[in-house]
């Protein structure tokens, strides 16, 4: 048994990262999941959250907010909307992000006029964007939900 | 006879447009260099994108229940075009041939007894489209200020794209834009995004499909898929464009500056010419003065 895989984060723009990692812990729509060598191939989207990949170098993290994830044989890949490495967040960083999500959250209330669907959705989003700034650390400035 | 002092401002005319050219040329190669880096770096992603999304619709299917953007709305009435070119022009036939592309389809689904709708994505393709289908266009986007095109840019356009099927104005989308060869030759292309269409998946031969775990379902994940999808390929389309433009440009440019040298060239000649006539011309004059005494 293998006991590293191959880690891909992509996003639209650029490859964030790519490296040889003992486990990767993901923020799937339903509840985080780690993917170990020889993890059955899954597909899950994700939630905005933070991502960790083990290495044998230690583990790196990385702020992701959305998109899907490929567990296969070859190993894992990210295809994040839009990715950072942890450090390399800020403050505005998480501010804007949050204040991305309430406005579709408004947008939506206003669009689908409070149907369930839609509006959960967009609700969902956001509180996932301010869990995870609250999880690192960087509390965004309107949590009002 | 042309005048000296004329053929001498011609002359020199001349040469300052061949410095701008040349200047623009090389503008265009950097911007070109930066914009191929751009296109490459967002490969990875639309690699993997089209390969999971084709697996993935491979699998759903034709089902009933796929989403709309897969399956199409059943209908084929009204024909919406996202017509891509670039903000500026100065880069040869460029964004001619990008738009004399979406007027073969225009004609073509006219004649079809279509309704067309025209989004237009650049200065250039509008004021040609305008004037021709002006009662088609519905929308024009700007990206006069931006100055590398990102991701949040095709999302914007993608998104009003998507609002639009939501409200059902289209059946079908194609996009135009103009796909990177090399940097002497790029080629208008027309692409269908909505309904969606991938390639299948080629690897069924050998060893079999991966069978997936989906979390949450297939359709699910194909609902949440499909709509980034159309940003994905707006987004390569995008790129592709930008580094196409500054391609074309690069070589339009190349041709005005050698041009420019080939007229500065049988300028020059002329106007040597021209002088010697009148240096003769005096010596003529001054002996047959002399002779005459």
């Amino acid at each position: 048994m293998a006991d590293t895989l191959k880690f891909d984060l992509v996003s639209p723009e650029r490859r964030v990262a790519s490296m040889q990692v003992t486990a990767v812990r993901l923020p799937a729509t339903e509840g985080d999941m780690t993917a170990m060598p020889d993890h059955a191939p899954t597909l899950t989207t994700l939630r905005p959250g933070v991502l960790h990949a083990e290495g044998p170098d230690g583990t790196v993290e990385f702020v992701v907010t959305g998109g899907f994830a490929e567990i296969g044989a070859e190993g894992v890949s990210v295809l994040a909307e839009e990715s950072l490495p942890r450090d390399e967040v800020t403050q505005e960083t998480i501010d804007r992000m949050v204040e991305e999500a309430a406005k579709a959250h408004a947008k939506a209330k206003d669009q689908f006029d409070n149907q369930p669907g839609p509006v959960d959705d967009a609700a969902k989003l956001l509180s996932d964007m301010v869990a995870m700034g609250e999880h690192i650390g960087l509390s965004p400035k309107q949590p009002s939900l | 006879m042309p005048n000296l002092k004329d053929l001498k401002n011609r002359i020199d005319s001349v040469k300052s447009t061949k410095k701008i050219t040349k200047a623009m040329q090389m503008v265009a190669a950097a911007k070109l260099r930066r914009a191929q880096e751009a296109a490459e770096n967002a490969r990875p992603y639309a690699e993997r994108f089209d390969a999971v999304m084709g697996q993935l619709a491979a699998s759903v299917g034709d089902s009933e229940t796929a989403p709309k953007l897969l399956r199409g709305t059943g209908k084929d009435d009204t024909h919406l075009l996202v017509v891509m070119t670039a903000e500026k022009g100065l880069c040869g036939g460029f964004n001619t041939n990008i738009v004399k592309k979406s007027i073969v389809r225009i004609k073509q689904s006219l004649a079809d007894g279509k309704t067309v709708k025209i989004i237009t994505v650049g200065k250039k393709g509008r004021d040609v489209l305008r004037r021709q289908y002006r009662d088609h266009l519905i929308d024009h986007v700007d990206l006069t200020e931006v100055k590398r095109v990102g991701y949040g840019d095709a999302q914007d356009i993608a998104r009003g794209i998507l609002k639009r099927f939501d409200a059902d104005e289209f059946d079908r989308c194609f996009i135009y834009y103009g796909e990177f060869e090399n940097v002497v030759s790029q080629h208008p292309r027309e692409q269908q995004v909505i309904p969606a269409t991938f390639d299948k998946p080629e690897e069924d031969a050998d060893a079999g499909q991966t069978l997936y775990d989906y979390e949450p379902g297939e359709e699910e994940i194909l609902a949440d898929l499909l709509p980034r999808g159309v940003a994905t390929q707006i987004f390569a389309a995008l790129l592709e464009n930008a580094a196409s433009e500054q391609g074309a440009r690069m070589t339009a440019m190349d041709n005005a500056t050698r041009n420019a040298e080939d007229m500065v060239e049988d300028l020059n000649r002329e106007y040597n010419r021209t002088r010697q006539a009148v240096i003769t011309n005096e010596l003529i004059e001054i002996i047959s003065g002399a002779e005459a005494l």
